[in-house]
């Protein structure tokens, strides 16, 4: 039980690391496109590592509805938010959005925070 | 007592991750980074329920219920909000005119 605690810390810990990355990426990362990016790293990678570690929580504590419930939320969650991003990307190309491919980050963080 | 370090730790950098999305909520220039701030929000309200219900001070998993709405309640809004910034209105247009139904083109938002 012990080995199984440690590696759901193991887990908790990475999955913050990533949400915290993404949480940079979506703020400093120059348009909107690369923006979405950061977005994803922390729907996906994030949130998928701490519901698995807290799944393993739940197993070392023998708590198995927890544990399923955990599983529902992971399902929903790797289920719609892949799709709610690209939802959202359609919609930007849609409306009429271009991706700016030659870009200045300096330059852009200044003109968006005018 | 490791774990519930962990468990604080990850709380409080969901905390960080949440007040950095809504800083870009705050200054996006465009409707869609604004829309997708919002989206991260709501995910990671989902995480932090999770997280804080597993929290020594609470321990209550029946928080994980409230997750689990939340995160279809998240999905449904962030459909219909995007369905009103592609077309332009909520109502789905007439389309025998218009081929694969790309109206609105700077019609929402």
């Amino acid at each position: 039980m012990i080995v199984l605690e440690l590696i759901a810390c193991l887990f908790v810990l990475t999955g913050s690391f990533f949400s915290i990355v993404g949480g940079i990426g979506i703020v400093r990362l120059p348009e909107f496109y690369s923006r979405l990016h950061g977005g994803g790293i922390t729907d996906t990678l994030g949130a998928g590592l701490i519901v698995i570690g807290l799944m393993m929580l739940g197993l070392a504590r023998w708590e198995l509805l927890t544990s399923a419930k955990l599983a529902i939320i992971l399902f929903f969650l790797s289920v719609t938010s892949p799709a709610s991003c690209h939802a959202l990307a359609k919609s930007a190309l849609v409306q009429g959005l271009k991706p700016e491919l030659e870009i200045n980050t300096l330059d852009s963080n200044r003109k968006s925070k005018v | 007592m490791l774990v519930h370090g962990a468990l604080i730790v990850t709380a409080v950098s969901i905390l960080i991750t949440m007040t950095l999305a809504f800083v870009r909520a705050r200054l996006g220039p465009t409707i869609f980074d604004r829309v997708l701030a919002l989206n991260m929000f709501g995910t990671k309200t989902v995480l932090l329920i999770c997280v804080v219900g597993f929290l020594p001070v609470f321990d209550r998993t029946d928080f994980l219920d409230l997750a689990l709405l939340y995160s279809l309640m998240n999905f449904i809004g962030m459909v219909a909000l995007l369905r009103f910034s592609e077309y332009g209105s909520f109502r789905v247009e007439n389309r025998t005119h218009e081929g694969h139904g790309k109206t609105g083109i700077g019609g929402g938002a």
